[in-house]
């Protein structure tokens, strides 16, 4: 054979592309499409618990949210997808200025998410809650000296705090609650005087500030709860001990309330399995499946009537912030300019 | 005139250059709208910094890989010394370990709360205040890391160079009384340069579009920034804008590459191309030769290798089930299809190049080379949006003269993703193959023409058996870039359908990275063997060697 290598890489692309151009037809049949920036361990077991009592099929694409919304823009009324999940409200918020979301009705999903919780009109239902508190080495910090976010600034915390970079969402987030409750200016303000009492430049992830905290580096951060709650149940011994050597306060107890943002989904606009898609969405919203984030992920259910897992219970209850999950996304962009300006890198 | 005549060449290759640069295309025409004060907010903040990290890391990493690379190439190629043989193709073995794996893996050792720092910490009884370790989560440590995984690209094209070399030119230098290291320095060397060069420009490309790993650091460069304006600042415009401000660079970049060797030649001369003999290292200097080889496999695949079993020990039990067998499939099915492809296109275009040195195909295809520098979300996006104006237009007209809808025909399907992997990795297989082809003299050519033979026969008969050496370098750099690409698999991926990259990411992005390791190790494992397979072939490819043996 003389050219041995291309003759069959000829071969073997051809086929290959053969077997490819055959698109998934999307017929309305028995079943949901869904797009969800939720990571696939942290849904699909719920979604095979809906499959099996209902009959429904789910087709699950996995991504990150920014990406999802790009897609599910462009494909445009072509859509395959008739629910999109994100782990960020703001996104949601997104996602229906865009006009890829419709409005659903359902008395079911009004009854057990409070109004914080979701868009007036239905365009995106919250569906569990993420907490981002304080974190404390408990060594070297007594919790009375504890009290706000704003406090953080005091110089009685000068190279004490540790911090992940302001590319993180959660951060984005926390920054846009801050601007929504006191403004630019004051903000602004703040955030300059907690860069200045940062322990070293913002890097890492939120469990790494957790790991820091514990080994000293530094005495306080913030953390999203669920990642403590995941080195607590972590297979490497090195992040439970970590773990159990920080504690948890809630701050803003007497004023605006813990930051807190929600994992929420919304019928996309152009869905051809609508009603599948309210039907899987209302349990996403019940009351299994609400335990189960709790369970799973330490997540907080969004309806309070479901009490929170043991885990959480341990750290004990809170006053969460009122405001409405929806105006962390429109302030999202204010916040990461902010954040350049104050020099949080 | 642009073209002397509109023959198939050109115009295959200017088709398919064009087809390729799509995504580009894409970006560039997204910067043409226009962006509100982001720009000034950025230049009055953080727009310097990023230039400044980027050109470091970029200068940084390329320098690393040369100083890495280079030696273990050519000691692996010209010399024998103990353990020779293994060290040829474990060498290659970092670049299977996708680079934000092997940042998180040393940032767990090393920092602060990690194992060293700690055993320190408790031996001599220090505190926070009483020692300076070096940080990793920085630039520098940014460079480090991308230099342990990329150099073994630098390595490959170097080490394919140096065994071309014939044994005719060294002896005339060793007969001229030139010692082991004048001749590595002056001939050696300057013929190696085209791969060198390649080699370096890959590796600076793969690391301006990393995100992973300088995200993780808090390094802010043009890729964070991109994503920073982009999603934190919704402003689609100016991160268009930015990536296409790094695309220039890059063209300028890869432009400036080509002018100053376009004078050079850097083919064999003679007719005899002879294996040279290698030189026995013997002592001290074997072992140097042992330790210079041992060092960056130690640092770039065992240790972080060691801490992802260690991880997978405890973790595999939990996270190995049913799906596993089905997403190592799918990987390896997705890399072995995408690198062919991508082998296939690569010989087109640098032929058809060699063939037609017009100035129009030249620039085609140097756009068509741009992909590599990219972010993979930001050529994913530039694939997703032409498929799906596509797919729309189509959809509308068959409605329109036939009311019947096609839905989406290209969104969504591995034929997208497909397309996307070719246009980001293409450029990683055209160095290669063109580097390879640099050694060919073009009097083999006319040769083979002025003995009747079409341009497709000579490619076919006299140009691949000569380049199977490079053709099988390409191929495995891309089988590896295929296997642990992260971001346009991501976006792009049908329903219900995962790869091992999708899964390793999942999990590292909760931050369980003891979970992730069973997967990150897959990655590993799936590479090893092509790279030991391909390594071995590639050695028996070189001249003096039978190829059809």
């Amino acid at each position: 054979m003389p050219y041995p290598v291309t003759s069959r890489a000829l071969l073997a692309a051809c086929g290959l592309l053969s077997s490819l151009f055959t698109a998934p037809v999307v017929l309305a049949g028995n079943e949901v499409n869904l797009y969800s920036a939720r990571k696939e361990d942290l849904i699909k077991p719920l979604l095979d618990d809906f499959s099996r009592q209902t009959g429904i099929t789910v087709n699950l694409v996995t991504g990150k949210e920014e990406a999802l919304l790009q897609r599910l823009n462009s494909e445009g009324t072509n859509t395959p997808a008739d629910l999109l999940l994100t782990s960020d409200a703001g996104r949601l918020v997104a996602a229906q200025k865009a006009g890829v979301l419709q409005a659903v009705k359902s008395t079911a999903l009004d009854q057990v998410i409070p109004t914080s919780y979701r868009d007036p009109a239905g365009y995106w239902y919250g569906l569990s809650m993420r907490a981002r508190p304080i974190l404390y080495a408990r060594d070297r910090v007594k919790p009375a000296e504890l009290s706000t976010y704003e406090d953080l600034a005091a110089p009685q915390w000068k190279g004490r705090i540790c911090l992940r970079s302001s590319d993180s969402v959660y951060n984005q987030s926390l920054v846009a609650g801050m601007i929504a409750h006191h403004g630019e200016t004051q903000t602004e303000a703040w955030a300059k005087g907690l860069v200045a009492n940062l322990a070293r430049p913002p890097k890492g992830g939120d469990r790494d500030q957790i790991k820091a905290v514990a080994a000293g580096e530094c005495d306080i951060t913030l953390a999203n709860t669920y990642y403590l709650g995941g080195m607590l149940a972590s297979s490497d011994s090195a992040e439970q001990q970590a773990a159990t050597q920080v504690a948890v306060f809630w701050p803003n107890a007497q004023s605006t309330g813990v930051h807190v943002n929600v994992s929420g989904a919304g019928v996309t606009a152009h869905a051809r399995n609508r009603d599948q898609a309210v039907k899987l969405l209302e349990f996403l919203a019940s009351d299994t499946a609400q335990r189960w984030y709790a369970e799973v992920n330490n997540e907080y259910p969004v309806n309070p009537a479901i009490p929170p897992s043991a885990t959480l219970q341990a750290w004990g209850a809170f006053k969460a912030d009122t405001l409405n999950v929806a105006k962390l996304g429109e302030l999202n962009a204010a916040a990461v300019k902010l954040m350049d300006r104050a020099g949080w890198k | 005139m642009w073209m002397q005549r509109a023959d198939g060449w050109s115009v295959a290759v200017i088709g398919s250059a064009l087809l390729l640069a799509l995504p580009v295309l894409t970006v560039f025409l997204g910067a043409l709208h226009p962006a509100g004060e982001v720009w000034r907010h950025l230049a009055d903040t953080v727009l310097s910094d990023y230039m400044l990290n980027s050109v470091l890391l970029m200068l940084g990493v390329g320098a690393g890989t040369l100083l890495i690379g280079v030696p273990v190439a050519w000691l692996t190629a010209t010399c024998e010394f103990t353990g020779r043989r293994c060290f040829e193709w474990a060498l290659l073995l970092p670049m299977a370990i996708p680079a934000y794996i092997i940042a998180y893996t040393y940032t767990g050792l090393l920092d602060f709360a990690g194992p060293v720092q700690s055993v320190l910490r408790d031996l001599f009884g220090w505190t926070r205040q009483d020692y300076v370790f070096p940080e990793v989560r920085s630039l520098p440590g940014a460079v480090l890391m991308l230099t342990l995984v990329l150099y073994p690209y630098v390595y490959l094209l170097a080490r394919a160079a140096f065994l071309d070399q014939s044994a005719a030119l060294l002896e005339v230098s060793r007969s001229l009384g030139a010692g082991p290291w004048r001749r590595f320095l002056s001939v050696n060397l300057p013929l190696a340069r085209p791969a060198l060069i390649a080699g370096v420009s890959l590796v600076q490309m793969e690391a301006l579009a990393d995100y992973g790993t300088v995200q993780y650091f808090g390094v802010g460069t043009f890729t964070t920034g991109i994503f920073r304006v982009w999603f934190g600042m919704d402003d689609a415009g100016a991160a268009a804008q930015l990536a296409a401000l790094l695309l220039l660079f890059v063209f300028a970049l890869l432009t400036f590459e080509r002018l100053s060797r376009r004078q050079a030649r850097f083919h064999h001369t003679s007719q005899r191309v002879q294996r040279p003999s290698r030189l026995q290292l013997t002592g001290r200097w074997r072992g140097l030769a042992v330790l210079a080889c041992l060092l960056p496999l130690l640092l770039g695949f065992l240790i972080p290798a060691a801490q992802l079993s260690v991880w997978a020990l405890h973790s595999a039990p939990r996270m190995l089930d049913e799906r596993f067998l089905r997403l190592t499939g799918n990987s390896l099915g997705l890399a072995l299809g995408a690198a062919l492809l991508i082998l296939l296109l690569a010989l087109l275009l640098a032929y058809g190049r060699r063939l037609r040195p017009q100035p129009i195909v030249r620039l085609a295809v140097n756009s068509a080379a741009l992909g590599y520098a990219v972010p993979g979300t930001v050529v994913a996006i530039g694939v997703m949006l032409p498929f799906a104006a596509l797919d729309r237009g189509v959809d509308a007209w068959l409605r329109a003269w036939f009311g019947v809808s096609t839905g989406l025909l290209l969104s969504g399907t591995l034929a997208a993703l497909l397309f996307a992997y070719c246009a980001r990795f293409l450029p990683v297989a055209l160095h290669s193959v063109e580097a390879g082809l640099s050694r060919i003299r073009p009097s083999m050519d006319d040769a083979a023409r002025a003995l009747g033979s079409s341009p497709r026969a000579v490619l076919w008969r006299v140009h691949v058996p000569m380049l199977r050496g490079s053709l099988l370098s390409a191929l495995l750099l891309v089988f590896v870039d295929v296997l642990k690409e992260l971001p346009a698999t991501l976006i792009l991926r049908p329903f219900n359908f995962n790869t091992l990259a999708v899964r390793t990411y999942e999990l590292a992005a909760d931050e369980r990275l003891a979970d992730s390791a069973c997967f990150a190790l897959a990655i590993v494992l799936a590479g090893i063997g092509p790279v030991i397979l391909l390594s071995r072939a590639i050695s028996h490819a070189r001249p003096g060697h039978d190829p059809l043996s």
